[in-house]
């Protein structure tokens, strides 16, 4: 279960509160351990540190040499332009992320309630192949998708990208679900079964009022990689600007032409990355859960 | 055929050494440091969700996104003219660190590897967190009695335990690596230094629109992978059964 893994991950929290006295040496030790987590910590932070700083300096504010220095006034004359400029593009995004994560989160739960539940004879197998479409790269399967997307009459519309979505979550989802039915007791099923309950029944009135957990790992994964993903955007849109989203329109923005006007490129960076980061700080716990769970190791 | 003519393409073979460059650079960095936070954080320190969400929190953003603040630190004007990473440097009076980073022929990769590290090293933190708190305590406290050192603890006891989490780092790593595209488009773009396996793939579609020799790069990232993923799935499954 990867929530017994994030339970590991912060399990120490709590064991922390006895207090103890520390001898010189292990005194010495913290704060070393301080001391390089504090230097780890402006690493870390610096590239977002200088996004936000330099996207309320305003158009022109930005200089090279006080990249690093916080502005002295606030100036968000950079907001409103690049607001107007990735409004529609983020909406867009919004629009397909939204269905193809719903989309792929129901199939997922299908997927892994039989993987998990309902072995058949050949069922690993088929269960390993699936685990193997995790890693194919979006490379290997951009050219036959145009040329589905071609025969299905998808091109230039949103939904290819939902489709792509769609199609490339299914292995992520199937096995976040699978992981985390396998912790629901075999009992259970079992009585269901005994009363005469039928699969999908037990599948209705068991197990999806249970799953409200796994849904939302699940759909943040699916909301974040699908928000971040820049190669099936551009690639299955052609770069049309009818189709244009939040991560191709920024490129647009920031792109090779344009590197000088740092103030804007900053900005338009900052503005797309927020719904992300919001996700990522009010639901950090299950967004690492997606995270452990992507390490297969149930 | 295809394949026979894309290993006498000099961009072809100049792309696929670049890609293991990057690939080398980026799996011993982001190993290393995810090791070094995960150390530093592992007997569980005061304000360690903090640090925790920093570490993690590159992975929420896109490449595309963090690019433009990478450009800005790798930017390769030196001394008063420079910017970011370089400007930081003659700051600091630690002139001879300036560098050219991702611009030059010869540390291209080592610098496009930099961010790379910066984004996946919160990650592997996670993942030897969980390793490492997957540990009985018992087995460290039997060694500490039998009065062993914290070193030898770790290196006899802990990280042979480990030998999982090693593995499954070194898959993920890897296969995210054979297939980088945003993050060096999104820095770089097509700059011809920088250009890996799914960079060069991207032009041959879409500027000389060569479907087939597109098909045969990607085909030849997915043998990559295909090659080492598959037996660690094999072995995956294994292992599962024994439980």
């Amino acid at each position: 279960m990867s929530s017994q893994l994030v339970d590991r991950v912060m399990s120490k929290d709590i064991k922390l509160n006895k207090k103890r006295n520390l001898n010189g040496k292990e005194q010495f030790f913290l704060v070393f351990r301080y001391i390089a987590l504090s230097i780890l910590f402006v690493i870390a932070a610096l590239p977002i540190y200088i996004m936000v700083i330099n996207s309320v300096k305003g158009i022109t504010g930005v200089t090279q040499s006080a990249a690093f220095v916080p502005p002295s006034h606030l100036n968000f004359s950079a907001w409103g332009p690049i607001w107007q400029q990735m409004k529609v593009p983020m909406g867009r995004t919004a629009f397909f992320v939204i269905q193809s994560s719903l989309i792929s989160a129901i199939i997922g739960s299908i997927n892994g309630y039989v993987f998990a539940k309902w072995k058949f004879k050949g069922s690993t197998f088929i269960f390993t192949t699936f685990l193997f479409g995790m890693f194919i790269p979006y490379q290997a399967i951009m050219i036959p998708l145009t040329q589905f997307n071609n025969w299905a009459h998808l091109g230039n519309t949103i939904y290819v990208l939902v489709f792509a979505h769609v199609i490339y979550g299914i292995p992520i989802c199937t096995l976040i679900f699978r992981n985390y039915y396998a912790g629901i007791p075999n009992e259970l099923i079992e009585a269901a079964r005994v009363d005469g309950a039928t699969m999908v029944r037990i599948f209705r009135t068991i197990i999806l009022p249970l799953s409200i957990p796994g849904f939302v790992v699940v759909l943040i994964w699916q909301f974040t990689s699908a928000w971040n993903d820049f190669l099936f955007a551009i690639f299955l849109t052609g770069g049309s600007p009818n189709l244009a989203v939040a991560t191709t329109a920024l490129n647009f923005i920031t792109g090779s032409g344009n590197q000088v006007y740092y103030g804007n490129n900053m900005t338009a960076s900052l503005i797309v990355s927020i719904p992300t980061l919001l996700v990522y700080m009010f639901l950090g716990r299950y967004f690492l859960r997606g995270l452990l769970s992507g390490s297969l190791k149930g | 055929m295809n394949y026979r003519n894309l290993f006498a393409d000099s961009d072809f073979t100049h792309a696929f050494s670049n890609l293991l460059k990057f690939t080398g650079v980026f799996i011993i960095g982001t190993l290393i440091s995810g090791l070094i936070m995960a150390l530093l954080l592992e007997k569980g320190i005061k304000g360690e969700g903090f640090f925790r969400s920093i570490y993690l929190y590159p992975m929420a953003i896109s490449f595309i996104a963090m690019g433009t603040s990478w450009r800005w630190l790798m930017d390769s004007s030196r001394d008063n003219q420079g910017t970011g990473l370089n400007h930081i440097f003659h700051m600091a009076h630690l002139d001879f660190l300036q560098n050219d980073w991702y611009t030059s022929e010869r540390g291209a990769m080592f610098a496009m590897a930099l961010p790379a590290i910066w984004q996946m090293s919160g990650y592997v933190m996670a993942l030897f967190l969980a390793g490492f708190r997957g540990i009985p305590d018992d087995l460290r406290e039997a060694a500490r009695v039998d009065g062993a050192s914290e070193y030898k603890i770790y290196r006899h006891i802990l990280f042979p335990q480990l030998k999982p989490t090693f593995l499954t780092v070194l898959i993920i790593l890897g296969h995210i690596s054979m297939k980088v595209f945003d993050l060096i488009y999104g820095i770089a773009s097509k700059s011809y230094v920088t250009k890996v396996l799914a960079i060069y793939m991207w032009q041959v579609i879409f500027d000389v629109q060569d479907f087939a020799k597109g098909s045969a790069i990607a085909m030849i990232i997915l043998l990559c992978i295909a090659v080492v993923v598959i037996p660690y799935l094999v072995y995956v499954n294994k292992t599962e059964e024994m439980k």
